[in-house]
């Protein structure tokens, strides 16, 4: 049997939460200073706990029994339907903010809009979700402004992360066969008509940190369709060690 | 109906009973509060002989949540209910303006600037907040960061007496 809609939706909003919180998380005790480690742990963890949230969610759409910890710990990469840009390495402190930043101007309208799913779970997930990707937002843009319209070593690296990052904006907006239905009944949100809103955002912040926007050119895709990077595994190796090694362990 | 014609106890009475026990609980990470003053404590119900309370989360990754969750059963265990059931609700969202008065009260005596203002969409996240230090009372205050020491909390600075200090962040 395939999986349903419904749940390949349900499964892609956990597993990009899931990723990008994972790459957060990878800052603890590594942040450049002490009030940045609690901010990148604290956005982890909001990430984290959106994930675990959905995840439960597509185990009980399913119906298989399956557990959130199930589905985070017990699938190989081609059964992670997040987007690339998540699982990108965390690269240094000025690429995970550029990241945060374009996740949270996507991620913050969108559940705003998720709340007013008729998928009443989905809603009320998103509901709780919207004002933490608020406060990421908030947090991410204030940082590109003050690296871009830093130090000449700042924007160098913000520009540089810029030209990583960008290739990878794209496949947020996609819009597949297996979400179309579910966009017509009112359930999933149209990433497609974010755009425009996550554009202006972006401009907006650009302005502040003097960074120009590049021209949009070949877009990177596949990672809604479990067609991953390398980076994906090495991230599964360190996130399922425990679960692999010592299949059932508990604490 | 039939179970609850044979219990002893009136049936109003046994629920004021339970609501004592499940808002007696405290926040692990703040003490000061019980999970009512915070506005985590949703609902007490019966359905039959079972109790069933229901809390929400602050914020979706709260670690508090399970450990709130296990103190609610052994409150209610302590006072004798045999049947529990502890159930997280998500909707609506918990925000900081179901914290009682009393409770923000508590938290400013305890060292932590309470929420200021009402939770009203952009307005409150994005506008510019003024907080008084919980120390001093003085206006002349500083945000060090966004995100203090758990999920729920800024780190802020008071420029009059100096001291650090946690803002609960209004939601």
């Amino acid at each position: 049997m395939t999986d349903t809609p419904l749940f390949t939706y349900t499964l892609r909003l956990a597993d990009n939460a899931l990723v990008l919180g994972h790459r957060l998380s990878e800052w603890c005790g590594h942040a450049p200073m002490l009030e940045e480690d609690l901010a990148l742990a604290n956005m982890a963890l909001d990430c984290i706990g959106q994930a675990r949230n959905f995840y439960t969610y597509a185990g009980e759409i399913e119906g298989k029994g399956r557990t959130e910890d199930d589905l985070a710990y017990l699938r190989d990469c081609d059964g992670f339907r997040n987007i690339l840009l998540v699982e990108r390495p965390r690269g240094d402190f000025a690429f995970t903010i550029l990241r945060q930043f374009f996740y949270a101007a996507f991620m913050h309208p969108y559940f705003e809009r998720l709340s007013a799913s008729k998928d009443e779970r989905l809603a009320s997930i998103a509901a709780k979700a919207v004002k933490e990707m608020a406060y990421h937002l908030r947090h991410s843009a204030e940082w590109v402004i003050r690296l871009g319209d830093g130090t000449e070593e700042s924007a160098a690296r913000l520009a540089e992360a810029l030209v990583d990052l960008w290739p990878f904006t794209g496949e947020m907006f996609e819009v597949d066969e297996t979400e179309r239905a579910l966009i017509e009944a009112g359930v999933a949100v149209d990433p497609a008509a974010l755009r425009p809103l996550w554009l202006e955002t972006v401009d907006r912040v650009f302005a502040d940190a003097l960074l120009a926007r590049p021209q949009d050119g070949w877009m990177q895709t596949g990672g809604r369709r479990g067609e991953h990077s390398e980076h994906l595994g090495h991230l599964l190796a360190d996130l399922q060690f425990m679960q692999r090694a010592y299949p059932g362990s508990t604490w | 109906m039939a179970e609850i014609i044979h219990l002893r106890e009136p049936v109003d009475e046994r629920l004021t009973r339970a609501r004592i026990a499940a808002a007696s609980v405290v926040d692990p990470e703040v003490p000061v509060l019980t999970i009512e003053d915070l506005g985590v404590l949703r609902d007490v119900q019966f359905t039959g002989d079972t109790v069933e309370v229901v809390i929400t989360p602050t914020y979706s990754g709260c670690p508090a949540m399970d450990m709130i969750a296990l103190q609610v059963d052994l409150a209610l265990e302590k006072a004798g209910f045999a049947h529990r059931k502890v159930t997280l609700s998500l909707s609506p969202a918990w925000t900081t303006d179901w914290m009682s008065e009393a409770g923000k009260e508590k938290l400013r005596a305890y060292g932590i600037a309470p929420p200021v203002g009402r939770a009203k969409g952009r307005g409150a996240l994005f506008g510019v907040d003024e907080i008084a230090c919980p120390h001093c009372g003085s206006e002349e205050t500083e945000r060090v960061s966004e995100f203090g020491s758990t999920a729920c909390k800024a780190l802020w600075r008071c420029r009059a007496c100096r001291e650090p200090f946690d803002y609960f962040k209004c939601i």
